[in-house]
């Protein structure tokens, strides 16, 4: 039952209780939550360890040593190391504070305080200090933070109810038993800490947090990797340029150009060279690219935290970007893995519809209102007369309530069955009100129901019922209680009324129930299917609700088979199913129940959007296959519409393997135009028309549940599974482990190599959350853990459309863009170097005044494209959600790719031909307005300087699409700081302080009042944009994008005309598939008739002890068997040595 | 259970424009009603801008002399056989005789023009220091490193103006007489060879140390001439406003040219009755031959100008101009044309729905 791979070689513990000098020589890992990755004295050397670990620090650091060399330095050292500490700096504050606030939360949870049973006393521990063997003493409503052993609690037979919502997000109550030998030890709950901190259950289950990066990140680094070639290429060329430079006209050039010391030599020269340029032209490679993507980054996530439409009031939970490196991957995404129960759903079920004896109650919804006459039935019943009733309950259809007050018998046996043949405790709080305690949520649906309509559950004893029939107090004999399992999908009831008659009261699946009936039923049948079909056709989970009348005799005569065969050792299981068979057979209907599991807000119109948004949302859910597929229709991930809806449940690997054969056949056979296999298929699929209406070949389903996926997963099937999964429109996976949601999540991340994004609310979530490209954790519930383990986090499934068609598209668009530009930047600023030197005897010489190579990446041109890449937007937020086609350039990673990454290129070395030639030829031999020689270096460089900054400006202008008052700022800011900065440094004053530094002194008053030289700079500006607006212009007109149509349409003020309007249906009338679902475990009932989860009046061991021993452990394997839970300990035991 | 909530600090966040991604901003679009007529005018104004320019360009007159002395290139070849062996005699003068047959409009600008010299040369051109330049007393006997070799003599002296580009100075030097009728005496032209450089240079970034005793011949007590100097920087010039690390010569020099192929000021002619140009008539320019440029296959040219009101001669300007503005217009045909044809397109488009 070990889970985690990390301590597979660890079979056993061994353990003495209470006794922490005997388990310290194992050395178990302490109980301490670390999250954080530094304390202060650490953070400088691990923090800076790690960032010269990036590629890029270190290649700057490289470029810093080299520069300390004198016969190479073609830069001052502080063109490196300004940008570099800047840099760093601004990473480790980042670093810094992120790590900070992991030390408060972990903070937060290590100092929570337990009981724990130290020098024979109990004492308060803070749960970090809690060590493996301690034994704990827990009181009601306490957190549990490590994994224990149940040794004995105060209620009878060891029991404890846990909630799991930490882990899970389920509220439900579920039962640990003691083991039996220590079950008599105390009276207060009291459990031994077994595994702790980095060992529990929970953090071995969980997968490894594995360092996230988006796709842009990775082809960042083939790009970087790229330009760092290019880049020795460059200097290869220059470096042989030189040597030839040096041999052929350098040699002949000593008089005036002297070697120096120890390089006489063209060769050594060249190599040399090659270094020097290596240090120049280092700018291709941005230093300030990684730290400005953060900064944007950063900017995105705030403006996450900070959207009101993602702030849910209910829970006051606002969104929350927990990690801030990912934020232009959920532009990308494609696949989409949900929870259900707490995701989707809100894990809320309501009686919503009944038929009873052919007639159907609660038809009017909500909604319809203004088309039914008579305005009474808009409004919820009112049941303040029933004192006992449950005021959240709501009901509309006052007619229920009416045939109940006219005591239509039918209707009367209905609701009785529906107080009586269930696994609800009950409890009276402290004013008196009734609490029921469920064990399956639908139950409590049904129970509550019936409690409002007058049938109330008051209590029960293992042998009786108590109900309140209208009024009446009404005890029932429970004489047999028949368990729901999975094979029969029913649960029934046989008990005496007080009037001495035995009825069998049944409830349980359409298709099991409607074989068991009487055949005077058949009229009744068939209404009760048509309502039935409707139910489900609603995505209502539905039941049969049957019932029987049994003679005395008969009775006995079975219940005393049925004791026979429980003494039984041998096929006992299967001699009890054939009693219970036999005794439910003949039944009458009475009718159906349907119970909305209640979707959280707005799931539907979410999930419709980001279908069409080409995004494929794939359903991994511990549930039942039923329930899935009911939730499945609810919020129209399933339809009736669909061509087919292939079910794979398997249980070995030959039959799943012959399943997904048989569904590929059989979609290959529908699609025969497109049969000649998958590649074909997708392409089609990729051409279709996104404006034109959809046409695939077919709406295809896959269902398949988690034996089937454990065959599924193994290398052999898994292509096929992958390659139907991905040819249907909706995947639904039931009853699958934590694990297993992750295997698929990997699955497809792997080798469909698509951006997933997993969401769900529970521990169960969090392997997928981690293993997800994008994990989002629903906050607001109860558990923490699967926020804790996500990237994003928000209250509720329907942000999940804001987060990705709007937060994510931006950032998308944004950091696109931001590259683009930046790439485009540094190739047009550095590359002048290279064309000059051909003009310089191939020596180094950098074109620009050193000052400006410093400044300009970090001060000159940063502001505006930041500004761009935080604020920029093409469309609105609106229109951004109206248009979910907007989001497949991002799925199809148009906007930034290699192929825009030679463009920018393209463009860049454009522009440094033209800020490099136009000044070639127009300083050639020219003179100064006043006669002066203008054509020197220094006015050479201040003008392409100026040049280059102009444009840039002007190539930043262009590329904004939304300028804000920020835009403004920075863009002529950055114009105006040039020339400040410009002008202070070519002043007399600071030459007079550092004349070695500021050589240029006087250049920017001599030659910018030139007028040639701003007709150079003009025509340089021109030149380089002219091409690009060309281009655009064309673009725009000749093959415009849905988002220029959208932005011209948007600058038109014209009324958006959605392009396609195809709101989802929110109901149809009917479906042929069974409605039923029922979330109901084995074992209850046992529980029940045993008597074990009451609150024994009178000491129950009254038999002996010998049988209560045997029947527990059979009932705890049984459990253990059958739960799928993650927190179960019981496997574990035999390891344990008391 | 409270903890998690407080921790987030769960509150709503505030409705302001900035946080909600609401800023008003202006969205440019590049939309045909824009875009055609800036693309016309910008053409207009280029083509405009760049016939003002190529005609101001054709109107400057230029006079220049290739004297380099290449064998049969007229009478400097003997100074430039001479210079072959590296050691030019002293004084090797030649002449260049000219004549304008009509006024040569002023005023004129004297250059020198020397081609095939690198002294954008990276090596070359960090070979200098300017805290030594700018006359500071400590830095004129410590030579910074990047001088080296010329940074101290074999003796141990401190060169001063140290450096590969002082030690290189251009060391030609020009007189020009002129001849008004055939067979008459030649007057010789003055020569105004102050204010050929920058002012900031002179005054601010190129200063002689302070005077020592009033000499400035003490002040530069102890350093040495560059090794390829015949006198000490202090006798560049009997004028004591322009001798030393001010000297004009020397600071057009100092400001090293960002191409290989480069012309510096001389002197100007404005002086006299030749304040309106050189009149007409026969012409001497008469050279001392100092500068060796024939071993690495440079030209020594001399050069007669006159300016425009954008500068020197250049025609590259006028004609760069014309061609972007005819670009400009060209391709705003062809946008116009491709916008109509969408235009229409679009209306069936629209139609046809």
């Amino acid at each position: 039952m070990f889970c985690s791979k990390k301590k597979s070689l660890e079979v056993e513990r061994i353990v003495k209780a209470n006794d922490r000098e005997y388990n310290e020589k194992f050395q178990y890992a302490d109980n301490r939550i670390h999250t954080s990755k530094y304390n202060i004295l650490t953070f400088l050397p691990i923090n800076l360890f790690e960032q010269f670990q990036r590629v890029a620090n270190a290649y700057f650091l490289f470029l810093l040593i080299l520069q300390l060399i004198p016969e190479i330095s073609s830069l001052t050292w502080f063109t490196t190391i300004v940008p570099l500490v800047l840099v760093i700096t601004m990473t480790a504050v980042k670093d810094a504070t992120d790590d900070y606030f992991r030390h408060k939360s972990d903070n937060q949870v290590n100092n929570r305080l337990s009981e724990v049973l130290i020098d024979s006393k109990l004492q308060n521990e803070k749960w970090m200090n809690v060590k493996v063997g301690d034994v704990i003493k827990l009181e009601n409503n306490q957190f549990v933070a490590a994994d224990l052993l149940l040794l004995s609690s105060s209620e009878p037979h060891g029991l404890c109810y846990i909630e799991t919502a930490e882990l899970d997000g389920e509220t439900n109550l579920k039962v640990r038993h003691a083991l039996s030998v220590t079950s008599e030890l105390g009276a207060d709950f009291s459990r031994l800490a077994k595994f702790d901190g980095p060992d529990t259950k929970l953090m071995q289950n969980s997968g490894k947090t594995k360092f996230k990066r988006t796709s842009i990140d990775k082809l960042l680094n083939t790009l970087v990797l790229w330009i760092f070639g290019f880049l020795v290429c460059l200097g290869i060329i220059l470096a042989i340029g030189n040597s030839i430079w040096e041999n052929q006209v350098g040699d002949q050039f000593r008089t005036f150009l002297f070697w120096n010391e120890r390089e006489k030599n063209s060769v050594f020269s060249g190599f040399l060279t090659f270094w020097s340029y290596i240090i120049i032209l280092n700018t291709v490679v941005p230093i300030s690219l990684y730290v400005s993507m953060e900064v944007i980054r950063l900017g995105h996530s705030y403006f996450i935290n900070w959207d009101r439409k993602m702030y849910y009031s209910g829970k006051s939970t606002p969104a929350e970007a927990r990690t801030t490196t990912l934020n232009e991957e959920l532009g990308q995404i494609e696949y989409v893995f949900s929870d259900k129960t707490g995701t989707l759903t809100q894990n809320i079920m309501t009686f919503k519809k009944c038929s009873i004896n052919g007639k159907i109650y609660g038809e009017v919804p909500e909604g319809m209102g203004q088309k039914t006459d008579i305005p009474k039935k808009n409004e919820p019943m009112d049941f303040s007369v029933n004192l006992q009733a449950d005021r959240t309950f709501q009901f509309f259809d006052h007619r229920l309530m009416e045939s109940v007050k006219l005591g239509d018998s039918k209707v009367y046996e209905f609701l009785r069955l529906l107080a009586l043949c269930h696994t609800v405790m009950s409890e009276e709080n402290s004013a008196g009100q009734l609490i029921y305690q469920v064990q399956s949520p639908d139950e409590g649906a049904l129970v509550t129901a019936a409690r409002n309509f007058g049938f109330i559950f008051k209590s029960r004893t293992p042998d009786t019922i108590t109900v309140e029939e209208l009024g009446t107090l009404v005890t029932y004999q429970l004489l047999a209680f028949l368990d729901f399992n999975n094979i029969r999908k029913r649960m029934s009831v046989i008990v005496r009324n007080p009037e001495g008659q035995i009825k069998l009261y049944s409830k349980g699946a359409d298709t099991i129930l409607f074989e068991k009936l009487h055949p005077s039923n058949e009229d009744l049948l068939t209404l009760t299917t048509d309502h039935l079909s409707e139910f489900a056709g609603e995505g209502l989970r539905t039941l049969a609700i049957a019932y029987r009348d049994l003679d005395d005799k008969y009775f006995k005569e079975w219940h005393k088979m049925l004791e026979d065969a429980n003494t039984l050792k041998d096929e006992r299981d299967e001699r009890i199913a054939g009693l219970y068979e036999e005794i439910e057979r003949d039944l009458m209907l009475l009718g159906a129940t349907a119970v909305e599991d209640k979707l959280q807000e707005g799931v539907t119109e979410t999930i419709a959007s980001l279908s069409l948004a080409n995004i494929k949302i794939w359903v991994l859910t511990g549930d039942k296959q039923e329930t899935a597929i009911n939730i499945g229709y609810a919020c129209n991930m399933l339809t009736d519409d669909m061509n087919d809806v292939f079910i794979v449940a398997g249980n070995t690997a030959v039959e799943v393997r012959e399943e997904l054969r048989k569904a590929k056949e059989n979609l290959f056979g529908q699609n025969r135009s497109s049969s000649n296999g998958h590649v074909v298929f997708e392409k089609q699929q990729l051409e279709l028309d996104s404006v034109v209406e959809e046409t695939i070949t077919g709406d295809y389903a896959l269902i398949i549940n988690g034996h089937s996926l454990a065959h599924a997963l193994e290398s052999d099937v898994k292509n096929d599974l992958l390659e139907l999964a991905c040819m249907c429109k909706t995947v639904v996976c039931c009853r699958v482990t934590p694990l297993q949601k992750a295997q698929v999540v990997e699955l497809v991340r792997n080798y469909r190599n698509a951006v997933t994004l997993a969401i769900g609310d529970g521990a169960n979530d969090v392997s997928m959350i981690k293993s997800a490209h994008i994990g989002v954790g629903i906050s607001g519930q109860e558990g923490l853990q699967a926020v804790l383990a996500s990237d994003y986090s928000f209250a509720q499934f329907r942000y999940l459309q804001r987060l990705l068609l709007v937060h994510g598209r931006w950032s998308y668009f944004r950091m696109c863009k931001f590259l683009g530009y930046f790439f485009y930047k540094n190739f047009a600023f550095t590359l002048v170097h290279f064309w000059f030197g051909f003009f310089c005897g191939f020596s180094a010489q950098t074109v620009y005044d050193q000052w400006f190579i410093t400044l300009f990446n970090i001060v000159y041109t940063s502001l505006p494209v930041l500004a761009m890449g935080i604020f920029d937007q093409d469309v609105s937020d609106q229109n951004s959600m109206d248009y979910p086609q907007l989001y497949k350039p991002g799925q199809l990673n148009l906007l930034f790719n290699k192929r825009q990454f030679f463009i920018c290129m393209a463009h860049g070395i454009y522009t440094s031909l033209a800020l490099f030639f136009i000044p070639y030829g127009a300083f050639y031999n020219v003179a100064g307005e006043d006669g002066q020689h203008i054509a020197d270096y220094q006015s050479f460089a201040v003008t392409m300087a100026t040049s280059l900054v102009i444009v840039v400006s002007v190539q930043i202008a262009l590329d904004t699409s939304y300028w804000t008052v920020i835009n403004h700022v920075f863009i002529w800011g950055s114009i105006a700081t040039y020339f400040s900065i410009l002008f202070t440094m070519h002043s007399n004053g600071i030459f007079g302080i550092f004349p070695n530094q500021f050589p240029f002194v006087g250049n920017v008053r001599h030659s910018l009042t030139q007028k040639c030289i701003w007709l150079v700079i003009l025509l340089t500006t021109v030149a380089s944009v002219v091409p690009v607006v060309i281009v655009r212009f064309l673009k725009m007109d000749l093959c415009p994008t849905l988002s220029d149509q959208i932005r011209q349409r948007q600058k038109a003020q014209k009324k958006a005309r959605p392009l396609r309007s195809r709101r989802p249906q929110t109901r149809r009338s009917s479906s042929r598939r069974s409605g039923y679902a029922f979330a109901h475990q084995e074992g209850y009932g046992e529980l029940i008739t045993s008597g074990k989860n009451m609150r024994a009046k009178n000491p129950p061991l009254t038999s002996g002890l010998e049988k209560t021993l045997y029947n527990s452990t059979s009932w705890i394997e049984n459990f253990c068997k059958k739960t799928t839970d993650t927190v179960s300990c019981f496997s574990q035991d035999k390891t344990v040595k008391l | 259970m409270t903890w998690s909530a407080t921790a987030r600090g769960a509150h709503q966040p505030d409705n302001t424009a900035f946080t909600q991604q609401r800023l008003p901003a202006w969205q440019p679009l590049l939309s045909a009603s824009i875009a055609l007529p800036l693309f016309f005018c910008a053409g207009l104004a280029f083509i405009g801008l760049g016939l003002g320019l190529f005609y101001s360009s054709y109107g400057i007159k230029e006079l220049e002399y290739d004297y380099t002395g290449n064998p049969g290139t007229g009478n400097c070849s003997a100074c430039a056989l001479a210079d072959q062996d590296r050691a030019p005699p002293l004084r090797c003068s030649c002449a260049w005789y000219f004549s304008l047959p009509e006024l040569f409009p002023g005023p004129v600008y004297l250059y020198y023009e020397l081609t095939n010299f690198y002294q954008n040369n990276r090596r070359y051109s960090v070979s200098r220091d300017d805290t030594q330049l700018s006359g500071l007393p400590s830095a004129l006997l410590h030579p910074a490193n990047e001088c080296a070799p010329y940074q101290r003599r074999a003796s141990g002296l401190p060169i001063a103006p140290c450096g590969a580009i002082a030690n290189s100075l251009f060391n030609d030097s020009f007189s020009l007489w002129h001849q008004r009728q055939p067979g008459g005496p030649y007057v010789e032209v003055p020569l105004d060879r102050t204010g050929i450089a920058w002012w900031t240079d002179c005054h601010v970034k190129f200063r002689n140390p302070p005077l020592v005793n009033g000499s400035l011949a003490l002040a530069f007590q102890g350093t040495a001439p560059p090794p390829n100097w015949p006198r000490p920087v202090y006798e560049l010039s009997p004028d004591p406003n322009n001798t030393g690390f001010i000297n004009q010569d020397f600071v057009v020099w100092m400001r090293t040219a960002a191409l290989p192929t480069f012309r510096k000021l001389y002197a100007r002619i404005r002086q006299g009755n030749y304040s309106t140009g050189l009149p007409r008539g026969t012409y001497l320019v008469n050279i001392t031959y100092n500068y060796p440029v024939r071993a690495f296959g440079g030209h020594k040219l001399i050069v007669f100008s006159n300016i425009s009101w954008m500068g020197g001669k250049n025609p590259f300007l006028g004609i760069a101009y014309l061609v972007v503005g005819s670009l400009c217009i060209l391709m705003g045909f062809v946008m116009l044309v491709v916008y109509i044809r969408y235009q229409d397109q679009n209306d069936e488009d629209e139609d046809a729905e």
